[in-house]
Formats: C-alpha cells, structure tokens, sequence
C-alpha cells in the first residue's frame, strides 16, 4: 500500500463511513434539534429579560445583571456538566440532551440579554418622549417605536453570538448527547478507524456555512443603518 | 370671555438639588399664542414638558381643557391626544413613513382603523405641505420637512392645544421660514399654542402675549409689543437687547 492509499484507508475508508453513515446522519437530526431549541428558547429568554429590565425595578436589575455576568463567564462545558452530574443531588435529573439544550440556552439568554439591552438603551429619549407625548403607553412605546428600531440595531452582534453558541451542541458529547460528535466519536471507537471523524467534521461544515454566510450577509445588510 | 384651556397654577420643579421651576402660573386661553423667552437654563423646557406631565411637577398644578393632569384618577395617554408637542429636535421616528409617524397614535391610541388613521394622516400631511412626501421616511426629507411631519403627527389628534419647544432651532436658516408658516397656518386657524422659540419676528406677528422667564420664575409679561419695545424689568432689557444683537 502506498502512503496515499494508507492515509485515504485511514480517513477516507469507504467501507466504514458508509456503516457509519446511518449514525452519523441521526447525530445530524440531533444536532439540529438541539440548535433550534437553543435558538428559540435562548433568544427569546434573553429579550424577556431585557424588557424587563427596561422597566427599571432596581432590585431586578441587580438580579439580572447578576445572573447574565454569572452565565457570561462560566465556561459552557462547566455549565453543562454541572447540571448534568450536579442537579441529580438535588433531585433532578436531566438528560443529557436537555442539560446541554438548557445549559447552552441560558448562556444564549446572558449575551442576547446584553445585546437587546444596548440595542434598546441606544435609542434617543426623543423617541420615547415623542410616542409618549401622542398617547401612547410605555408597552405601546416599547413594542412599535423602541425596539423596531432596537432590533435592527441587534442583529449583525446577535448573529455572531448565536452562531458561536450554537456550535457549542458539540458538547453535549461529553454528556452522551448522541449529536454529530457524540456519533463519530463513538464509531471512531467502535471501527478502529478516524473516518467518521472526517464525515462529523464534513457534516459540521455542511450545517454551519450556510448559516455563517447567511450571517455574514445579515451583518452587511443591517449593519448600523437607520 | 374666551375659555382657559391651560391653567398652570403654583408650578414648581426640582431635579435633585436644583431647583428649576419657583412657583409658575401660567394661563391660556382658546385660540390664544403664548410665546415664552428667556436665557438658556431659565426653565422653559421644563415649564412646557410640565404641561403635558413629560415632566413631573414637584407641586403646583395642571389643568388642560379641563382635565387634571396630576390628579393620579386621570388617564393621562387619553389626555396627552389633547396636547400636541414638537420638539427642537423633530424625534420623528426613522424606521416608519411620515405616513407611518402621523398615524401611529391614531391606530394605537385613538382607536382608528388603517384606512380611517390614513385618511387622517393625509390630510394632516396635506395641511402642513407634504402630501407628497406621505411615503418617504424621516431620512429622505430636509429638517424643515421633518419638523412639519412633526407638527402633522400631533395635529392629527385634533389637540386643543399645541406645545412647541424651539421648533426652528435646529433647522439651517433658509428652512425656517417653512416651519413658521405652518405654525402661522395654525395660528390663523385658531389653534391654542405655548410657543418657546428664540424667533422674534414671529413673536411680533403671532403672538398674543410674551412670557419672559428667568431662574425659574416668570418675570415679565404681556402684548410683544410692550415686552420688545418697553420692558419694565431690568433682566428683560437685558435679555432683549443681548438677542436683538444677534
Ligand atoms: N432631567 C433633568 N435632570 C436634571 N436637570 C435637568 C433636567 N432637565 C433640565 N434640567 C436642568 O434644569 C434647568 C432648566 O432646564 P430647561 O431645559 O427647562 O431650560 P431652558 O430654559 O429650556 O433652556 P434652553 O434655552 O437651553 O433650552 C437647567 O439647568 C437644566 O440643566
Ligand atoms: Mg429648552
């Protein structure tokens, strides 16, 4: 065999990737699933938190500030594990696809959080002023003049942030979340062979560059204009 | 006798340690043009942001066709569609129509529907000059435009009275001319109006009555002609002849 047939045996093994396949393409509904979640349920926690903090109750404020900076500077992995190994001491015991959709939605919330939060305090007091001067409420003012323009100003900082925690999903393997890694590594272990590795990683590229270009062109787009 | 639509009694203002407002009465009658002067700081702004309860009088009273604007039973979104403000820096907003700003608070307060809060909005555009412009957004019109959507937001709400605080102050001198002509319209057609403007010329033309305020009180007052020509209190004259020089 020469160099370039043993290293394609190796990482290209045509006969374990398509054994492995099945599995891998299982990790990839997995993966997208817990994306979504995450998503969904991490934006939408981290913008209820801004508008409530837009309120202006001190005591509140103090208690979401605290819990955005807490979820800002402990590492995922750490959130993940301790709810995973941690939370059955107190009673609970999530799996490990809902500690890592949990853990990593909360650190979505903490940094959306802040976004919404600088998108909403960015806009002039005139605009306040102004709606509220015609009749509207504080929640009219909020919904239809404030964070319209809010959101706008969001958009390219949350993309980034989302894409970058969204691949975070990757570790929930260490919790035996059977997403793409979790998959490839155990085939890895199973085959004796690295090559499903290389069909992870592929499927990895093929999940995320899409969305990073969709990205890169929203930041463009919505880049600071009014 | 005309009706009292604004009745300000006893006002007074503090922001911390500083006290802006000293005891302001101030009385508006229908169809009058109260025009307010005095040096930056006097308290002007705040006077008139305490009319509409933007700002919250520390004692005093307010009561706007009728209706107490300080008393905690009063529904003071429903009351604030009476009181039209324009502001110095127009505050329209970027993301909608001047179609779309005017009839923001016709849909959402006054309980129109689209197509009736657009027929409203028209013709507020329309009375202001800017039928045309209905679909063009704050950014593609010149400041003097922006100003006059701005007017057309709050008249749109039919108020009894209009507040304006510096409304050509922002503006490059040859698109002032434009706003006052708008406010000149409304005069004409007999609008309330509490006017902070640095514009004399106007003053002369339009208004009723002249309010010179300073440090918080009103120190003089009455018909342009009596504050500009013969002021009886030394800080008028002063104050007069340092904006004449300008
Ligand atoms: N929200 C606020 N907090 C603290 N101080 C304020 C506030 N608003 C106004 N002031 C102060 O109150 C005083 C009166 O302000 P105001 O804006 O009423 O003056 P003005 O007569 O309108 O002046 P100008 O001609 O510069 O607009 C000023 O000293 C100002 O700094
Ligand atoms: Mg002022």
């Amino acid at each position: 065999m020469s160099t370039w047939e043993r290293f394609l045996d190796t990482f290209f093994n045509a006969k374990v990737m398509a054994r492995y396949l099945p599995d891998i393409l299982s990790g990839v509904v997995v993966t997208i699933e817990l994306a979504v979640l995450i998503v969904i349920s991490g934006l939408a926690a981290g913008l209820a938190l801004a508008l409530l903090r837009s309120l202006g109750v001190r005591p509140l404020n103090w208690l979401i500030v605290f819990v955005v900076d807490l979820f800002r500077s402990l590492p995922p992995l750490v959130i993940i594990v301790l709810m995973y190994f941690g939370l059955p001491a107190a009673g609970l015991s999530p799996s490990g696809f809902v500690s890592t959709w949990l853990s990593l939605a909360f650190v979505l919330m903490a940094f959306s959080e802040e976004i919404f939060w600088a998108g909403i305090t960015s806009i002039p007091k005139g605009q306040w002023e102004a709606s509220r001067s015609t009749g509207l409420s504080y929640g009219q003012t909020l919904m239809n003049v404030v964070l319209p323009q809010a959101l706008r100003l969001t958009i390219p900082p949350l993309t980034n942030r989302t894409i970058a925690i969204t691949k975070g999903t990757a570790l929930g393997t260490v919790v035996a979340v059977t997403e793409i890694l979790g998959q490839a590594s155990s085939a890895v272990s199973n085959s004796y062979n690295p090559s499903p590795l290389m069909m992870g990683a592929a499927a990895y590229i093929v999940l995320f560059f899409p969305v990073v270009v969709a990205g890169r062109w929203i930041e463009t787009k919505f880049a600071w204009k009014r | 006798m005309a009706k009292t639509i604004v009745e300000a009694r006893g006002l007074h203002k503090h922001f911390g340690a500083l006290h802006v407002l000293k005891g302001v009465d101030l009385d508006v009658a229908e169809r009058e043009l109260v025009f307010v002067i005095g040096p930056s700081g006097s308290g002007k702004s705040t006077l008139l942001r305490c009319l509409n309860r933007l700002e919250e009088p520390s004692a005093g009273s307010v009561v706007v066709d009728g209706i107490d604007l300080l008393d905690p039973k009063t529904d003071i979104n429903h009351a604030r569609q009476r009181i039209g403000m324009v502001f110095q820096s127009f505050n329209l907003y970027p993301h909608m129509t001047a179609l779309g700003n005017v009839t923001l608070a016709l849909r959402k307060v006054a309980g129109k529907s689209r197509a009736e809060a657009d027929a409203i909005g028209r013709k507020a555009l329309e009375r202001v000059g800017l039928a045309d412009r209905a679909d063009h957004t704050p950014g593609q019109l010149s400041g003097g435009q922006q100003q006059r959507v701005a007017i057309a937001r709050a008249i749109a709400l039919e108020p009894r009275v209009m507040l304006f605080d510096e409304p050509t102050s922002a503006l490059d001198p040859e698109l002032v001319g434009s706003v006052l002509g708008v406010m000149r319209d409304l005069r004409a057609d007999g609008m309330t109006m509490v006017v902070v403007s640095h514009e004399m010329g106007f003053a002369r033309a339009a208004a009723d009555r002249v309010l010179f305020m300073d440090h918080g009180v009103v120190v003089e007052e009455g018909p342009p002609a009596a504050i500009f020509e013969n002021p009886t209190q030394d800080r008028t004259r002063a104050f007069i002849s340092q904006i004449q020089r300008h």
